[in-house]
């Protein structure tokens, strides 16, 4: 294993220390318990944004803390879910008086921790209510399954509903837009070369020179195939098509198409993606009004890319173009 | 021996403590294969935290005893694991409140809550492939084992080990497990392997008293 780390243990302590030093005018870092919080929150009368999950998908979560996104991120040890008594103490330092939104990717994990935090957060008195991504078309969802993951449209998802909260809207609503962006969002992944948890010390799973994984996670876990190597053109089809035959999107709407890197794949290689991508999406009648291209939610150094495409409307554009700050996502500002 | 001591409580929870430690590596490769890899470090920095928490604060009672374990889990575990091992552990305390010490009939009915609560918490029933396909014929086994604690721990310990090796060919339905389906199969659950070092923790605590 090769990796710039000092020891395994100490991973993700250090890299909050490093958040703290680097962003101290966007956030603050509790080290007991592990979160980051926005530097100014409580916000009196706003919605408290909370979400959180394993580490190694950076810049997600504690990269989208700050104005218009997250009012607190849980980081637990990677690809681990942060434990209930992180998510409570994150979600009291920034309990503004209007609630706390939960906002938290379907994991078995993820679900029943958040759930445990928002049982202790009901004895204190907070409003809570939670807002579940789980847009992985790549996972069958059946009862015979944890349900589908929740992964790209995670960040869009925290990206619009932290600047609905900003706009002063309330829980209830809140919620309802999340579930909203929950229905009509899809994406799908796919790995070129698998990662290492650096307490782990191995890659999680084995691919050849020839091979790669189709509808992987977020987590190193392997995907739903392994097939050949294919063309950028034809890994992009691979996604795509799944993508848009899953809701479906129809001709003629409108959507925000997001091309996002597993943490190994370089934005070159991204924007071929991204242009096969909306080569796709037009032959389909689609209008991509909005795009994200880059690294947002990753799986530690593992090449590949995921694609998410969420259908739009003028709220969701302006939502999408009001200012943000964070160390992650900048812009209107 | 006719009842559980809490000096036996503690020792369970020292053995499973060293036990977990020991078969990190081998409960991590499991969870590689299925899962995201992390399930053996995960309990092992969970009873690591227990056991330090116990030596700190030493419980009065077995009950005392159980809620801290079971907090502990909580706060250090994290994953799936943090929650459905923490909240066994919790209702194991709940059903002991106040007790030194329990006869087999007892044992086996707080291990039947926490079962339970595992299988509310989680969603899963048995088949599954989780720790709730160990759990459960562990549990049976000990209910006709009689009423010497030794022997029926050590029937549901055996049982529980032959029924974690049973999760192998099983199709994995709950947890991250399952997002690969068919390719699931053949595999030793985790989860199902941890629950069986507990048994086996259980069993030789239970047999040097």
């Amino acid at each position: 294993m090769k990796k710039l780390i000092n020891s395994p243990e100490n991973v993700v302590r250090e890299e909050l220390e490093g958040i703290q030093l680097a962003h101290g005018d966007i956030v603050r870092v509790s080290f007991d318990p592990f979160y980051v919080a926005r530097k100014d929150a409580p916000i009196k009368g706003k919605v408290g944004l909370v979400s959180g999950g394993g580490s190694g998908h950076e810049p997600m979560h504690g990269g989208f803390v700050g104005l218009g996104m997250l009012d607190a991120a849980c980081p637990g040890h990677v690809f681990t879910s942060p434990t209930p008594d992180q998510m409570f103490e994150a979600s009291k330092a920034v309990n503004g008086g209007a609630g706390i939104l939960h906002i938290v990717k379907n994991y078995t994990g993820d679900v029943m921790n958040f759930d445990l935090a928002a049982d202790m957060l009901r004895e204190e008195k907070i409003d809570v209510a939670s807002v579940l991504t789980d847009d992985d078309v790549a996972v069958q969802d059946s009862l015979y399954t944890a349900g589908r993951r929740g992964v790209g449209l995670t960040v869009l998802m925290e990206k619009l509903l932290g600047a609905a909260a900003e706009k002063g809207m309330d829980l209830a609503q809140l919620k309802a837009l999340g579930d909203s962006i929950r229905a009509t969002g899809r994406s799908m992944g796919m790995a070129l070369t698998p990662c290492t948890v650096p307490h782990a010390g191995k890659p999680s799973f084995e691919l050849g020179e020839n091979e790669m994984e189709v509808g992987i996670g977020i987590h190193g876990e392997p995907g739903r195939k392994r097939v050949s190597l294919a063309s950028a053109d034809e890994i992009t089809q691979m996604l795509m098509e799944p993508i848009l035959s899953d809701l479906p999107f129809k001709s003629g709407e409108s959507i925000i198409l997001f091309v996002n890197g597993m943490g190994g794949t370089p934005l070159i290689e991204l924007y071929i993606v991204y242009r096969r991508a909306a080569q796709i999406a037009e032959k389909h009648g689609l209008k991509i009004v909005r795009n994200l291209v880059g690294s947002y939610i990753t799986s530690l150094e593992m090449a590949g890319t995921s694609i998410t495409v969420l259908r739009a409307n003028d709220n969701l554009i302006s939502l999408w173009d009001a200012p943000v700050k964070t160390a992650g996502l900048r812009w209107g500002i | 021996m006719d009842t559980f001591k809490l000096e036996q409580a503690r020792s369970w929870i020292l053995t499973a403590a060293a036990a977990l430690e020991k078969n990190s590596a081998l409960l991590c490769d499991l969870d590689a294969a299925i899962g995201d890899g992390d399930h053996g470090a995960n309990m092992a920095r969970g009873f690591s935290a227990v056991v330090k928490k116990m030596e700190t604060n030493p419980p009065a009672d077995i009950g005392a005893l159980f809620k801290s374990v079971g907090m502990t889990l909580l706060s250090t575990v994290g994953g799936a694991a943090g929650p459905l091992y923490g909240g066994f552990f919790l209702e194991l305390g709940k059903q002991t409140v106040g007790k030194q010490e329990l006869d087999a009939a007892m044992l086996v009915s707080i291990l039947e809550a926490g079962l339970a609560d595992i299988k509310r918490r989680g969603k899963a029933e048995l088949g599954d492939k989780t720790i709730v396909d160990a759990l459960t014929p562990a549990i049976e086994t000990m209910k006709g084992a009689g009423s010497d604690v030794a022997a029926a721990t050590r029937a549901a310990a055996e049982t529980a080990r032959d029924a974690a090796v049973k999760t192998i060919p099983l199709l994995a339905r709950k947890g991250r497990a399952s997002y690969l389906g068919e390719r699931s199969i053949g595999h030793q659950d985790p989860g199902a392997t941890s629950t069986a070092l507990l048994m086996e923790s259980l069993a030789e605590v239970s047999a040097k008293a």
